[in-house]
């Protein structure tokens, strides 16, 4: 009985932790199915993070704060887009500026909206939707916050979108061979723009559950190197919108289990263990070599001559 | 009639000098913005940013303090863009300096400068190429993307320094998760009294000459040159490409590493977690807008270590929140970035 009532916390803990790792895992699938690699992303989820929270808490709803947040990753793709698709210049280097850009604003915008107070502001978080009744053993599991409900429907609908419908052709073609797709009459500005920018607003709804569902309130190691984790899982997922859900699943459990284990009172170098997705990556990397389903076309800037 | 026309063609070399220059007022328009949203006057907060530093001693001497670490990243940084790798890791190698950097000097008791400094030196710069090693061999000998490994090297050595500090190098007595003091030995010299002025910033400008003069005026730097240039183009020449590139980044990697040693030996005297906080994403900013050159990675060394200072000044005079340092800092990058992509148009006057 008590391990079951430890699994099914665990299982509840592994599908919070998941949340922003498969938004912004998916958001990044975007950027790079189209060629572009938006090292943006750890900025971007501490934008979504702090617009969600700061519009919330201004205007009371919690629906008007996550539209920003939105709204605010769709703008922050649509810069990186100006830079590595308009500009050409070197997507890393563009990538990491946005991260800075976006995360130094927010901190400045924070201390501007909120002051310097002792007290961290909060706001009345979004609610936990209650699917069975809290006294059924399986209550923890299916009683999740909506976003992450959505965050797993999303799964099977970015696949689709990106290998059944023609935009998601389209994305793809202009991953793989941006000349061919060009000859072939696409326009792969406007294609690899729309998908930074739809990658943008998913990855700052990733940071906005952290504020807005999870904790709400905003600290500003809220993000903490998960944009860096979904830079890693979506090499571990080979690029394919499916295996997101494992690799999201596998870290937030690793994740879970040693928060657990730690409460349980024992004495474990997490420290060592929060590497662990990293290394695995790296790990990744060397086994599958040039063999991975990177897309063709990632990391070259196309111009048109 | 005299028409004009663009098109795409090397710019003249002057423009090089020119673009980033150009970067420093488009940067402080765009940025006035927001300092007017705070309801303060961008003509006052940027005095306070780029004068008011200058003006004092106190503040004027900080700001070559700031630089130090920042010139050995942005060398770092350069260093390895000139060669054609894209070392994304100097944060995470400047960590590693200054971990292995306090091991040298927690070891090392009881030993006169004339070692311990040396020590220090040679451990930051060990710990910083031992850090660069798997991407640079993964990348040179399977074709790894580097960008991606360097960028994670960076999260796992955070997490190492968080396990070495909350566990065997805990404070016993204290219990604050920073590590012991090192050992006097092992104390880089200040160069002004009273002041954080240290022997790193000497360091720092011996670094740079040593990479200006290998870059432009000995063989190996031709050919990192070459293969920055193009790695086809380098390889048909009959270089070795990826012998080349394995010492660009290991090189890169040891003089990041070397930033880490200076602010262990030289500021903080012990490691905390806290010791870089951005100075390798910095490094970044600097050798773009430096150009890639190591004297404009200087110049913008030391222009990045007033912003940061300025920051400081701007936020205790007009109360402006300090993190408007880190926005123009930010945006500088992208617009000078941005810029550069003039370099490649030249206008022609047609008859």
């Amino acid at each position: 009985m008590e391990f079951t009532l430890f699994l099914v916390g665990l299982i509840a803990a592994t599908l919070r932790v998941a949340t922003p790792l498969i938004y912004g895992t998916l958001g990044e699938l975007f950027s790079e199915r189209s060629g572009v690699l938006n090292l943006g992303i750890e900025g971007t989820m501490f934008l979504g993070a702090f617009v969600g929270f700061a519009a919330a808490s201004l205007s009371g709803s919690l629906w008007i704060g996550l539209l920003a947040a939105i709204i605010a990753g769709l703008l922050a793709g649509l810069l990186m887009a100006l830079l590595s698709v308009r500009f050409g210049v070197n997507q890393h280097v563009a990538g990491l500026g946005i991260t800075l850009l976006t995360t130094g604003l927010s901190l400045y915008a924070f201390r501007v909206i909120f002051g310097e107070s002792k007290v961290p502001p909060s706001i009345e978080s979004f609610p936990m939707l209650s699917i069975l009744p809290e006294t059924h053993i399986l209550a923890p599991i299916t009683n999740q916050y909506l976003l992450t409900f959505i965050g797993l429907a999303l799964i099977p609908v970015v696949w689709w979108i990106i290998n059944k419908t023609r935009f998601g052709l389209q994305i793809r073609a202009v991953g793989e061979n941006p000349e061919a797709a060009d000859a072939a009459g696409l326009n792969v500005y406007a294609i690899r723009t729309s998908a930074l920018a739809i990658g943008g607003a998913l990855m700052a709804v990733g940071g906005a559950f952290l504020t807005m569902a999870q904790l709400g309130s905003f600290t500003f190691g809220i993000i903490a190197g998960r944009g860096w984790v979904c830079i890693a899982l979506i090499i571990f997922a080979n690029w394919k919108a499916v295996n997101v859900l494992w690799g999201a699943l596998i870290f937030g459990g690793v994740q879970a289990l040693q928060l657990r284990l730690q409460t349980l009172g024992f004495k474990l170098p997490y420290e060592l263990f929060l590497s662990l997705p990293y290394v695995v990556t790296i790990i990744a990397l060397t086994i599958a070599g040039r063999n991975s389903s990177a897309p063709s076309a990632l990391l070259k800037p196309y111009r048109r001559e | 009639m005299t028409k004009y026309r663009i098109e795409r063609a090397p710019a003249p070399g002057w423009m090089r000098i020119l673009i980033p220059l150009l970067a420093i007022p488009v940067t402080f328009l765009l940025t006035s913005v927001i300092i007017l949203l705070d309801g303060a006057n961008p003509f006052t907060a940027y005095y306070h940013f780029l004068v008011s530093p200058l003006a004092g001693r106190v503040s004027a001497i900080e700001v070559f303090v700031k630089s130090t670490p920042l010139l050995l990243t942005g060398a770092a940084v350069a260093f390895a863009f000139k060669g054609g790798y894209w070392n994304i890791g100097a944060e995470g190698q400047l960590y590693a300096g200054a971990i292995a950097a306090t091991f040298v000097g927690t070891v090392l008791l009881d030993v006169p400068p004339i070692i311990g400094i040396p020590a220090m030196i040679i451990g930051g710069f060990a710990g910083g190429l031992l850090w660069a090693l798997p991407s640079a061999i993964l990348k040179v000998k399977l074709g790894v993307d580097e960008v991606v490994t360097t960028l994670l090297m960076n999260s796992i050595v955070l997490n190492v320094t968080s396990f070495l500090l909350n566990g065997p190098w805990r404070n016993p007595v204290s219990m604050w998760p920073q590590s012991p003091e090192i050992s006097a030995g092992t104390v880089f010299p200040q160069l002004i009294p009273r002041s954080r002025l240290h022997f790193g910033i000497i360091i720092a400008v011996i670094v740079i000459l040593i990479i200006w003069f290998v870059i432009s005026r000995t063989s190996f730097g031709l050919k990192m040159r070459a293969i920055g240039l193009s790695k086809e183009g380098a390889r048909f020449a009959g270089i070795k490409v990826n012998k080349t590139m394995l010492i660009v980044a290991l090189v890169s990697g040891g003089i990041a590493g070397l930033a880490g040693a200076g602010e262990v030996a030289g500021i903080h005297f012990h490691l905390i977690d806290a010791i870089s906080d951005g100075l390798g994403y910095s490094g970044i900013t600097i050798a773009t807008l430096g150009g890639l050159h190591p004297l404009g990675v200087g110049i913008s060394a030391l222009f990045i270590g007033l912003i940061d200072t300025g920051a400081q000044t701007v936020s205790r005079v007009l109360g402006v929140p300090v993190y408007l340092g880190d926005v123009v800092q930010s945006t500088l990058l992208l617009v000078t970035l941005s810029l550069f992509v003039l370099q490649n148009f030249r206008i022609r006057r047609v008859n």
